[in-house]
């Protein structure tokens, strides 16, 4: 079985979140992490190569710095690593991302896909589902538990109050959820191997059957018109009271507010 | 001179930080606070690795460098002392050895365990009556038939109840050099298990109170000839270079409790307020961090070094690292027993009070002064080479 | 492409069980706003099986049109035919605004239906409006106007982007479920009702759904409760709970929780309130045992008190608190209770 996993670097937004003194974000002092979807869609393809066999390529787009999550994912057992970088490629949105990311993996033999469900900075969860469009394949959205049998995938897909049991032949694409799994660690040995392997840069050129208008800052169909960083709301009251203060403290101010 | 670390390096720093803070730190108060032994955590660091980080692929360990396996001693010793030392004892002490000294036959069958983690290693040379002495070893190995036979006992065995298999030094006879009689230790391999060996008393400690801290008592236990570690005699020797590595472990383990200790203390003045502002925003306070840390920065420097120094020796056995690893232990611990002792001062009533980290980051450090080698043995060792 | 072609604003009128789902009524509330300023009108679109009923429940809430496309491949939701149906009908009918909930179905949906539509789509949304897009005149560039602007939160709701969609039709968005109003139902409305069916043969892309398992939950949905008494980690244990829903219970609030109580296995996934579960808005948020990290904070910072709890005085949940109280949940809790009993008693 060969499984695809596309994965991305992103910036920690989990804990790691720094403000300027205007409360602004502060992107720099931010640390550059696999997205934690992606981290399980990776350990789910993981587990399917411990129990089935299979070879697991990580493929990422974004800046040459992105070598490191690639690196990340071999350090956990990822057989093989894809950058696509390329200036051109820059500026995209989910519709560009994902025709760049179906070019890349047109070059590829896969009996599945498996992608995060969304990345922490966009919140978009829809390249996923974009790139099986592009490649005419089955998607399964929100996986919670992923299973092989023969030729199909068996997933439990989750919705808010409720999950369907779903199967799919293979290729097919599934978008994994961050609950999913626990995603290994990486080992010592590994880490240092993974620096010994072969990367795989692709650019531009290298993507199968996609338009120069579909890729990039300009085969974006959607421009951003304005950006800014949201100014938290600032903290109000902060009190230390005895648990009899401080029941009183609440009383007053639910009174006070009408809510009582 | 370069000092940036490889790419290599700073992700497995980041691998052993995410572990330490994942998986250490949620128990580092409770296993201090019920002295138990974290074996779930050591259960966990086999899996990954972490049992073997220095010794070859062949022999089933990760093949990494010295400088791996500090980082890792000294990123678990942040958030943990115990788990620091668990880690340092079984592989700088109980690997190490059989990786050096050991015949193919014993690599095999107790190097590879050892380095998956299977099996937990220990080291036994102190005993009641020979600590820094070494020379004053008691424990005797008489060679009967095809069987050795200890008699002895041993004592502060870090591992001691907990690991499966001991490097223990034993008399093993007499030698005369220029008139002189000294005796003549051998290194040996035992099993827990075997007939005779038993454990004493377990020690109460003040710090790395996780750590299972046992006496090794030895009557009439038989081991196989075959277990006899390096040459009859070179015993010694064996102890001492072992030991060189073995400081290197401490040392990291001591940085270690220091960083911990010097970033529990950043967050906690930034926050702490006295006299309507925020601690941090008095010189005082200011200074004494600014010491501390460039103190800390100068340690990492020592114990990097000495980790490098080894890795060195790893590909020219001629190249000696002792002077860097003593140097490295002795510098390290002293800067962990002032930077945690401030950390408790910054912290006031509170550092001093269990539910803060650095009232045991303190208690921990102060271990670091005194085993594998006390801060005088190092001044020792130092000096002996400047004056030779 | 002629943009020109391209009329009236489209609501996917999502349905579960034959049953209209409240972001269907949120979405076409919003959309009316919209046609008024585009001077069209509001279609919603009905996929299903047997839903041709429905249609009535849909002009209630503001639909002056609704085209259904009813197929028994439509029973259950699944990726292939809904697509199919949806972008049928966007090629069919060209409407130049589609929104889509942003639910666990519209989020699969959206992306599907804007890949094989060829044009953007704009997740997440919290803010529609109509404008012109550059939003102000660059000399040398063509300002549009009448265009969808579309706002959302990204980074984990700490920045806030503005997005058009200028050169492509349909403008797609998914919008975030409890964020726009819906109208007061007029009672007695009636639509233009219209059926369609592009014909559905299943090929390799149609799943098989083998199961469907519901999770059982007797409780109010946390986006529609006044108060919400909300529980992090620092509860201690799923027993715990019932003191919040003592507190819950003399409020007539609801329960709701962070991701901790959820991964941890003490609360169903639909209580959870943050960036991975719900955003809340109630007039009284309790916070209690919860740290506040980013993602929560995200989920319930619009709400319009906010009272914490936590013994953690330096817990990030105060930053956003407007009374914060650095304490003891167990001891405080119960208390509040019973304080709030003999209130509400002797009113």
């Amino acid at each position: 079985m060969k499984i695809v996993v596309c994965i991305k670097q992103v910036p920690d937004t989990k804990g790691g979140v720094k403000f300027n003194p205007d409360g602004t974000l502060d992107r720099g002092a931010m640390l550059a992490i696999m997205n934690p979807d992606d981290k399980a869609g990776l350990e789910a393809a993981l587990r399917l190569k411990d129990e089935y066999g299979a070879e697991v390529t990580v493929v990422t787009m974004g800046l040459p710095k992105a070598e490191e999550v690639l690196r990340e994912a071999m350090a956990m057992g990822a057989d093989k690593g894809i950058l696509v970088t390329d200036r051109v490629l820059g500026g995209a949105d989910t519709w560009a991302t994902s025709t760049t990311i179906a070019g890349a993996i047109r070059n590829l033999e896969y009996d599945l896909i498996i992608t995060g469900r969304q990345a922490i900075d966009g919140d978009t969860a829809q390249v996923g589902p974009q790139i099986s469009e592009h490649l005419d394949i089955p998607v399964i959205s929100y996986a919670q538990n992923i299973k092989v049998e023969g030729d199909s995938v068996i997933v439990e897909r989750q919705y808010e109050d409720r999950y369907h049991v779903v199967k799919a032949k293979m290729p097919c694409l599934i978008t994994a959820l961050s609950e999913l799994n626990e995603p290994r660690y990486m080992t010592p040995g590994g880490i240092f191997d993974a620096y010994q392997k072969e990367l795989t840069v692709w650019g531009r050129a290298d993507l199968k059957d996609v338009d120069d208008s579909n890729i990039g800052l300009k085969g974006s169909p959607t421009k951003i018109a304005k950006a800014s960083d949201k100014v938290r709301k600032g903290a109000g009251e902060k009190v230390t009271l005895d648990p009899d203060e401080s029941v009183s403290y609440i009383v007053d101010k639910l009174k006070v507010k009408h809510v009582i | 001179m370069d000092f940036t670390l490889s790419k290599e390096h700073e992700m497995a720093r980041t691998l052993f930080k995410d572990f330490a803070e994942k998986e250490a730190k949620p128990l580092a108060q409770e296993i201090d606070e019920n002295h138990r032994f974290p074996r779930e955590t050591v259960d966990k660091m086999a899996k990954l690795g972490f049992l073997g980080i220095p010794v070859p692929k062949e022999y089933g360990g990760q093949g990494c460098d010295p400088l791996t396996y500090a980082m890792c001693v000294e990123e678990l010793s942040k958030v943990c002392g115990t788990t620091g030392v668990i880690v340092s004892a079984h592989t700088s002490l109980c690997c190490d050895p059989i990786q050096t000294y050991g015949t193919e036959e014993q690599k095999q069958k107790y190097l590879i365990p050892l380095a998956k983690g299977e099996k937990l290693g220990a080291f036994g040379l102190t005993e009641p009556g020979a600590g820094t002495d070494a020379q004053g070893q008691q424990t005797k190995a008489v060679l009967d038939g095809e069987e050795w036979v200890l008699n002895g006992s041993k004592c502060f065995i870090t591992n001691g109840k907990e690991a499966d298999v001991y490097v223990i030094f034993a008399i093993t006879g007499t030698v005369e050099k220029r008139g002189r009689v000294s005796k003549e230790i051998s290194a040996f391999i035992v099993e827990k298990g075997t007939p005779g060996f038993t454990f004493g008393t377990k020690e109460n400690k003040m710090g790395i109170c996780g750590s299972s801290t046992y006496e090794l008592i030895f009557t009439d236990c038989r081991i196989p000839k075959d277990n006899l570690l390096g040459q009859k005699g070179k015993g010694f020797n064996i102890a001492m270079h072992t030991l060189d590595g073995g400081r290197i472990g401490i040392a990291a383990q001591a940085l270690g409790l220091a960083e911990g200790a010097l970033e529990t203390t950043i967050n906690y003045v930034k926050e702490r307020k006295q006299f309507g502002r925020a601690i941090g925003a008095f010189q005082n306070t200011q200074f004494q961090l600014a010491d501390m840390a460039t103190k800390v920065e100068a340690a990492k420097m020592l114990v990097y070094k000495a980790a490098m120094k080894k890795a060195e020796y790893a590909k020219n056995p001629k190249i000696s690292y002792s002077v860097e690893a003593a140097m490295a232990k002795l510098y390290a611990a002293e800067v962990a027993m002032e930077v945690t002792t401030k950390a408790v001062q910054l912290h006031g009533g509170y550092g001093y009070i269990r539910e803060y980290d650095v009232e045991r980051m303190m208690r921990d450090a102060k271990i670091t002064e005194i085993y594998e080698g006390t801060s005088e043995v190092q001044r020792m060792v130092i000096s002996g080479s400047l004056l030779k | 492409m002629n943009l020109e072609e391209y009329k009236g604003v489209y609501v996917f009128a999502q349905q579960v069980d034959n049953e209209i789902s409240s972001i269907a009524f949120e979405l076409l509330g919003k959309a009316k706003d919209l046609a008024k300023d585009l001077n069209t009108d509001v279609t919603a679109v009905l996929l299903g099986s047997e839903v041709k009923d429905l249609a009535d429940k849909l002009a209630e809430y503001g639909a002056d049109k609704v085209i259904v496309v009813d197929d028994p491949e439509l029973k259950v939701y699944r990726t292939e035919p809904y697509a199919h149906a949806l972008s049928s009908v966007i090629n069919q009918y060209k409407p130049e605004i589609v929104l889509v909930g942003a639910t666990a179905i519209g989020r699969d949906l959206g992306p599907r239906v804007s890949a094989r539509v060829a044009t953007g789509l704009t997740a997440d949304c919290t803010v529609l409006e109509i404008g012109d897009f550059p939003l102000q005149a660059i000399p040398g560039q063509e300002q549009k106007h009448n265009q969808l602007l579309m706002t959302r939160p990204a980074f984990g709701g700490n920045t806030i982007a503005t997005i058009a969609c200028p050169d492509n039709r349909p403008q797609m968005a998914t919008v975030r479920a409890g964020v726009m109003q819906k109208i007061e139902p007029i009672k007695g409305a009636k639509a233009v009702v219209e059926e369609f069916n592009p014909g559905f043969t299943p090929d390799h892309k149609y799943v098989e759904i083998l199961e469907v398992v519901k999770a059982v939950t007797d409780t109010v949905d946390i986006m529609d409760a006044k108060i919400l008494v909300s529980g992090g980690r620092g509860v201690g244990s799923p027993e715990n709970f019932k003191i919040l829903e003592d507190l819950a219970e003399v409020l007539g609030a609801t329960v709701s929780c962070s991701r901790a109580v959820v991964d941890a296995g003490w609360k169903p996934k639909d209580l959870q309130v943050g960036q991975t579960g719900k955003t809340v808005r109630p007039n009284v948020y309790f916070a209690i045992g919860i740290s506040g990290a980013i993602q929560h904070v995200a989920g319930m910072e619009e709400s319009d008190i906010i009272i914490a709890i936590n013994k953690d005085a330096d817990a990030p949940i105060f930053d956003v608190a407007d009374y914060g109280i650095v304490g003891d949940l167990n001891k405080i809790v119960p208390k509040l209770t019973e304080s709030l009993k003999a209130e509400i008693a002797a009113k």
